[in-house]
């Protein structure tokens, strides 16, 4: 809506949005800048703003502690592998839904979706029974299954709204030419899907990073990723505000920076593709 | 091009995500729906064998159930309440002209990226703390009495700390929304004299109704199974004052060992989950026609 509007009303816009954006970030700046205080400055009272003594021992130390980059790693590869794993299973799915829709089509697709909503805590205990039978608790392979299960809706949907706008055309002329189905989706429809699936990667990213159930529930060392390394921190432990703080900014930095890239992507894979 | 070959190779490719899906869904589900009707305690594994209905019966009248739903129902309707109008809000506000836009945007869903257990800590500790935390400085500084946030008022906060978590969604896809509207709309209205509540009531709204519907849905399946925010926070209390069915669910899974009890919870959670799915998938469906 780009209306021609006069300097002044542009200015008070312009103040009125600054306000509003700075309040609703507030909580994440304020402990970016806590982390660089002296854990006597953090809980100084009145607060101080910027003119204390900047340190980074609070990273340092909270590295000490606790291995941040285990966390980190488990994190990552969580991230990563649920999401690899979820493309390579949904891709064909999307796939054979967007090109060769049927009549169950539509039904098939609500059904997946359905299965995102079933609650975690209901079915929490089957699940522990069934990783300690199988000597999957604390470990990687299972946290990455379980991960990949939650979001595999998410990634069908996404890429099939995506694929749904690739002329089927073009897929079928490779046909023509005598491409196999393994090609004719490897070679054809993959690279012309690259947008799509890039965004859908990005999305499943951020939504496995920042799952704080099972994550939590399935996993003790091993496998902790940054939700667990943040847990340690529920109990206070004398002065540890900046030290916690230091540890919040290490735990949502990357992902944070992640998803400012992807706010359009966000949108469409969290709306189903309802809204664009 | 959907030969009978095709076809054929099109369930083939299908049937890996339908499969593990249906597993996913059906095993936990049917040993939730099993447990649940067992006498089954983690701590007594002796006493085991059928009871029946005698797990639901104990869950549901348990003295915490009826609060649960309550607290549940209204945290669940607090949080949409606040991120759907100061969505709209917001929404409107940064779709006007000004400067810095693409900075107000990223500082406005910064909040969405933040990781349950980080959000939660960072409000219970720097901000709603009675001692040391801002609120309580920022009412010590104009003379007041700090009250202590989590203490007097444990649902509250609560609802503050997620809907600051849920804002930033629902600002994102109403803004979305928002710019796929037609100016030219907006001022042809303009022009016939409507006034701004009115261009806002009768283009903006009915524009708006399929996002807020979006927002509305996919928001209260997540919020339905809101835990770590309450775990880290209040751990469900005082008493059972922020105790919501989740939370219930898993303290009897986890804290009372009673798996009997928490598959019946489970299911009546399911239940309930469902009832919102069935709204959500019409909701949805609808739009994939169109």
């Amino acid at each position: 809506m780009a209306r021609a509007v006069s300097t002044s009303r542009k200015a008070v816009n312009t103040a009125l949005a600054w306000g509003v954006a700075l309040l609703i970030a507030f909580p994440i700046l304020w402990t970016f800048l806590t982390s660089f205080k002296p854990e006597p400055q953090a809980v100084a009272s009145p607060p101080v703003w910027f003119g204390f003594d900047w340190t980074v021992r609070n990273y340092v130390d909270v590295q000490n502690q606790r291995d941040y980059f285990d966390y980190f790693w488990n994190s990552v590869i969580l991230a990563l592998g649920s999401t690899a794993l979820g493309l390579v299973i949904a891709i064909p799915a999307a796939w054979s839904m967007a090109f060769v829709p049927g009549r169950r089509t539509k039904d098939l697709l609500m059904w997946m979706l359905s299965t995102k909503m079933m609650p975690g805590v209901a079915v929490l205990v089957p699940i522990y029974l069934i990783f300690i039978q199988l000597g999957l608790l604390d470990t990687r392979i299972g946290l990455v299954v379980v991960l990949m299960l939650i979001n595999l809706p998410i990634i069908v949907w996404m890429l099939y709204t995506y694929f749904r706008e690739i002329p089927g055309e073009i897929l079928e002329a490779a046909r023509m030419d005598g491409a196999s189905l393994g090609r004719e989706i490897l070679y054809v429809l993959t690279p012309m899907a690259i947008p799509g699936i890039a965004s859908t990667v990005l999305l499943n990213i951020i939504l496995a990073w920042n799952e704080a159930f099972w994550t939590i529930v399935l996993t003790t060392t091993n496998a902790a990723p940054l939700t667990k390394f943040i847990s340690g921190f529920s109990s206070p432990q004398g002065l540890f505000y900046a030290k916690l703080s230091a540890a919040s900014t290490m735990a949502i930095a990357p992902i944070l920076i992640m998803g400012w890239f992807s706010q359009k992507q966000l949108v469409r894979g969290l709306t189903f593709g309802a809204v664009k | 091009m959907s030969t009978q070959a095709s076809r054929s190779a099109a369930r083939l490719m299908l049937s890996p995500a339908v499969l593990i899906l249906l597993v996913w869904m059906i095993v936990p589900l049917v040993l939730t729906l099993w447990f649940s009707f067992q006498r089954y305690n983690l701590l007594t594994p002796d006493r085991s064998g059928f009871i029946g209905f005698a797990n639901y019966a104990e869950f549901v009248t348990s003295p915490a159930f009826w609060l649960a739903i309550l607290n549940t129902l209204l945290l669940v309707l607090g949080v949409l309440v606040i991120t759907v109008v100061g969505g709209i809000l917001i929404a409107l506000l940064i779709d006007q002209p000004l400067w810095g836009q693409g900075i107000v945007r990223i500082l406005v869903i910064s909040p969405f990226f933040i990781m349950p257990p980080v959000a939660a800590l960072i409000w219970k500790n720097m901000f709603f703390n009675p001692s040391n935390g801002l609120f309580a400085e920022a009412a010590k500084a104009i003379g007041m009495r700090p009250f202590d946030f989590l203490g007097q008022a444990p649902l509250a906060s609560i609802i503050l700390i997620v809907a600051w978590q849920w804002l930033p969604f629902a600002t994102l896809i109403l803004l979305t929304a928002l710019q796929s509207l037609d100016s030219e709309r907006l001022e042809a209205a303009e022009m016939d004299g409507a006034n701004a509540w009115n261009r806002f009531r009768f283009i903006m709204v009915p524009h708006l109704a399929r996002a807020i519907t979006v927002v509305v849905l996919i928001q209260t399946i997540f919020l339905l199974g809101i835990l770590v925010e309450i775990l880290v926070t209040t751990n469900g209390g005082p008493g059972n004052q922020s105790t919501t069915l989740t939370y219930l669910v898993y303290q009897e899974a986890i804290l009372s060992s009673d798996v009997g009890a928490a598959a019946a919870g489970g299911v009546v959670a399911v239940i309930l989950a469902n009832i919102v799915a069935v709204f959500l998938m019409r909701a949805i469906g609808n739009n994939l026609d169109s």
